[in-house]
Formats: structure tokens, C-alpha cells, sequence
């Protein structure tokens, strides 16, 4: 989707604002949410790439004055709700609850050994997006290719400063989890993701580009065509 | 989905809301969140990555491998996992700076910098980075790369997460992987800044 998210090379958000120091967490309630994530995805909720497009479909002016936990918040709420794992009555309910009852606690529930235990596997482990896939790879390192100037309706990392370049690989990565596929509820879709690196030129034209720079940017097989292979790659 | 504004203890109490309905369904505990939480404040931070970096400065065959395959080589040093999965180190030389950045969300290396700062997670950093990388390093992180130097930025747009292997700064020859630790930077393991220099 073209959505507010897509953020690259946008114009007029101003400085950055970088203090030297931040703790990880400045709310409790962001620490509930950092976890809660996790517990979600091990309730089968949803998987990373779903996750992400729950935030995308914020409304975009929320979406620009809303931190990023209160991104994570919109999209578990998103899914919990559309899929039926929390009734939005019940939600509701509870948070004027609480909203006025804050000092009021939490249920009482037991300790499960098993859900710590899962988040320090999650941590030290994590779960690669990589999946083995038959389709020949199209490109090698050195190929000249195009990012296809297409704008799908769900969740793709097609980003749109992107689209339409012409870049070359750079790398060849490996197959992964499709994300146009697994982050619209669909299948893992794997397919083989390259890295192709485009002249800051021809990102933003040569009057507008700072001289010598370039972006890579990670592209899945269905995003690209071909320019022109490499001399003698395919032999 | 909404588009109402909600102040902080509005957020607060649905967050609450949902924990606790969460609880219920015996998908999350509070040990889970305290676990997660201490993981983050106490264990996973840049200190993890200052020590690749370090070990790279002073060990070639690591550096080596390292690039070849950052996944592995921090595994040797039991650093890895979520959001870290398939890892990528690019090589800060005279010839090319490297800077890191995710303008669709805010992909980051967790497993060597711990949890990603609020800058790099918010619109202006995003937006701008890949469009005027020179003048945002100059400007906002006053980290000014040479004219003649040639800037890649890297656009986390999949899985892979990329972090930067700054250079070894000046006069450091006779220091200890242990010393050099102290001289690495967040922020230049993002690409945003420099080193602390030897003194």
C-alpha cells in the first residue's frame, strides 16, 4: 500500500532530534507492549511481516504523532481484534476500567516457567525469515535491474523511492519469507532476495543527488526486471 | 483503524486492558514481560557489539569472517538471535562510509545494539537519511564525511540487518581488545557517528 509509512526521501519533517542518552523502555506500559509482541507471536496472531502492515493501516496522521509502541499497540489491537482473539467491547470496557481505576492490578494468574523460557529462546535464537524455495534464482551479482514502478495494495517493502530505478546487485542473500504474500495473511511465499545498490542519480536526479552517495535497498525476485545481465554470468 | 488521539494514560489503560485480557487467556505473564524487559535494560545493548567490533580490530582472521558471515562470527562469541537472524557487517574504509537506516519501519540489529533509539525510529531520520545523507550526518549528528569519501546507506527494507565496523582509530596500536571496547559507539555501529577517540 502507499502508505504514510513509506517514508524514504519524504520532504519537510525537519531535525532529527538525537539526545545523547535514552532508556529502552520511558513507560511501563511500553514494556508490557515490547513482550506482549512475542506473546502474540506465539499465540499465532501474526507473523512479522503482518505485523508490520497492522501498523501501516493507521491512520496516517496518527501514525506521524504516535510513537513507535503505541505502532505496536494499533497493530496487535488490529489483529486481535479482526481475527477474533479479543472482543473490542470487552477491550473497551476494560480500558475505562483502568483508565479510571489505574492503581487497580492486574489478574491474578501463576508464574509459567514456559513463557519465560520462551522469550529467552526467542531472544537468543530468534527465527530466520530464510526458506529453502525450487524457482531458479533470475539474477546474479553485477546484473543491471530495474525495481518494477508497481503499487500493490497490501503490504509490500516495495518502497516508492525505489520504484522504476534501475540499480545493480550487489548480493544475492538468499530465499526468504515473501512479505507481499506473509504479511497479507498469505503463504511464506519464499523468493530469492538480492541487494542492488542505486546512484543517489538516479534515486533523486542529478541536480538534487549530494555527489558520491548511494542507497542498497533489499529486493525479493517479484520486484524486479531485468536490465541487463552481467557478461558471461549465465555461462 | 483509529483515528482518535489518545493521551498517554488513555494508552496506559488499554495497554493494561489488553494485558490483562492476555493474562487471562494465559498468553502473557507479568514474569514474561519483567523477563523481556531485563533482557533489554540489563543484557542486550551496544556493549555486545563494541565487543565484535573490538575483537575485529585486533584479530584479522575474525574480521575476516565477520565479513564473510556476521550471523556466524557473532555466534562465536555468543551474540545472535531476534532480530539478528541473518546479519550483515559492512566496512567503514578511507574510500566508503556506510550508515544504516529503515525508511519503511525501523529495522535494527538488536542482538549487538539492543533496542533501536527513538531517532532512528521516527520520521525525519527515515525520510531524510537516504536523500541527503551528507547533510544529515554534517548537520544533525555533526559527523561531517569527506567530500571525496563516498557515502552508502543502507536500506534495511528485508530481513537482513546491516551494522557498520567502524575504523580503528588513530594510536591505538598497543591497546587491548578489552580498551578498544571503550572506544566503540552506537552510533557508529549505526553509521551516524564517530568513535571515541584514543587520548
Amino acid at each position: 500500500m502507499n502508505g504514510v509509512h513509506d517514508l524514504g526521501g519524504m520532504d519537510g519533517f525537519g531535525a532529527i532530534d538525537a539526545p545523547p542518552f535514552e532508556p529502552p523502555f520511558e513507560a511501563e506500559w511500553q514494556r508490557t507492549m515490547a513482550a506482549m509482541q512475542l506473546a502474540c507471536f506465539r499465540g499465532g496472531w501474526f507473523v512479522i511481516d503482518s505485523f508490520r502492515h497492522g501498523i501501516e493501516l493507521m491512520d496516517p496522521a496518527t501514525y506521524l504523532t504516535t510513537s513507535y509502541y503505541e505502532h505496536w499497540l494499533h497493530s496487535i489491537e488490529h489483529h486481535g481484534v479482526s481475527k477474533g482473539h479479543i472482543d473490542p467491547d470487552e477491550l473497551d470496557r476494560r480500558t475505562q476500567y483502568y483508565l479510571e481505576n489505574p492503581e487497580e492490578p492486574l489478574p491474578e494468574h501463576q508464574a509459567s516457567p514456559e513463557l519465560v523460557a520462551f522469550v529467552d529462546a526467542v531472544v537468543t535464537h530468534g527465527a530466520s525469515a530464510q526458506r529453502p524455495t525450487d524457482t531458479p534464482q533470475r539474477f546474479v551479482v553485477g546484473d543491471l535491474v530495474r525495481v518494477r514502478d508497481e503499487s500493490p495494495a497490501g503490504h509490500t517493502r516495495l518502497a516508492r523511492y525505489v520504484r522504476g530505478k534501475v540499480g545493480t546487485v550487489i548480493a544475492y542473500r538468499g530465499s526468504f519469507v515473501f512479505p507481499d504474500s506473509a504479511g497479507n495473511d498469505g503463504e511464506e511465499d519464499p523468493q530469492h532476495l538480492y541487494t542492488i545498490q542505486i546512484d543517489g542519480a538516479a534515486l533523486w536526479g542529478p541536480k538534487n543527488a549530494e555527489l558520491r552517495t548511494s542507497s542498497t535497498f533489499d529486493a525479493w525476485d517479484p520486484y524486479l526486471e531485468v536490465v541487463n545481465h552481467q557478461e558471461g554470468a549465465r555461462s | 483503524m483509529s483515528n482518535v488521539d489518545r493521551t498517554q494514560e488513555e494508552v496506559a489503560a488499554r495497554v493494561k486492558a489488553l494485558e490483562s485480557l492476555m493474562i487471562e487467556k494465559g498468553l502473557l505473564t507479568t514474569e514474561m514481560v519483567d523477563r523481556f524487559v531485563e533482557i533489554y535494560e540489563n543484557e542486550v545493548g551496544p556493549q555486545l557489539g563494541a565487543k565484535v567490533v573490538a575483537r575485529a580490530w585486533t584479530d584479522p582472521d575474525f574480521k575476516a569472517r565477520l565479513l564473510e558471515d556476521a550471523t556466524a562470527a557473532c555466534r562465536e562469541l555468543e551474540i545472535g538471535g531476534m532480530q539478528g537472524e541473518d546479519m550483515v557487517v559492512l566496512e567503514v574504509t578511507d574510500e566508503v562510509h556506510h550508515a544504516v537506516v529503515c525508511t519503511l519501519c525501523s529495522c535494527y540489529p538488536w542482538p549487538v545494539l539492543g533496542t533501536p533509539p527513538n531517532w532512528y525510529k521516527e520520521p525525519q531520520y527515515r525520510s531524510r537519511m537516504v536523500r541527503e545523507p551528507r547533510k544529515v550526518l554534517a548537520e544533525e549528528f555533526s559527523f561531517p564525511i569527506p567530500d571525496e569519501t563516498e557515502i552508502r546507506v543502507w536500506d534495511s527494507s528485508s530481513e537482513i540487518r546491516y551494522w557498520v565496523l567502524p575504523q580503528r582509530p588513530r594510536g591505538t596500536e598497543d591497546w587491548t581488545e578489552e580498551q578498544l571496547t571503550e572506544l566503540v559507539t552506537r552510533d557508529s555501529m549505526i553509521g551516524v557517528g564517530p568513535t571515541k577517540a584514543a587520548s
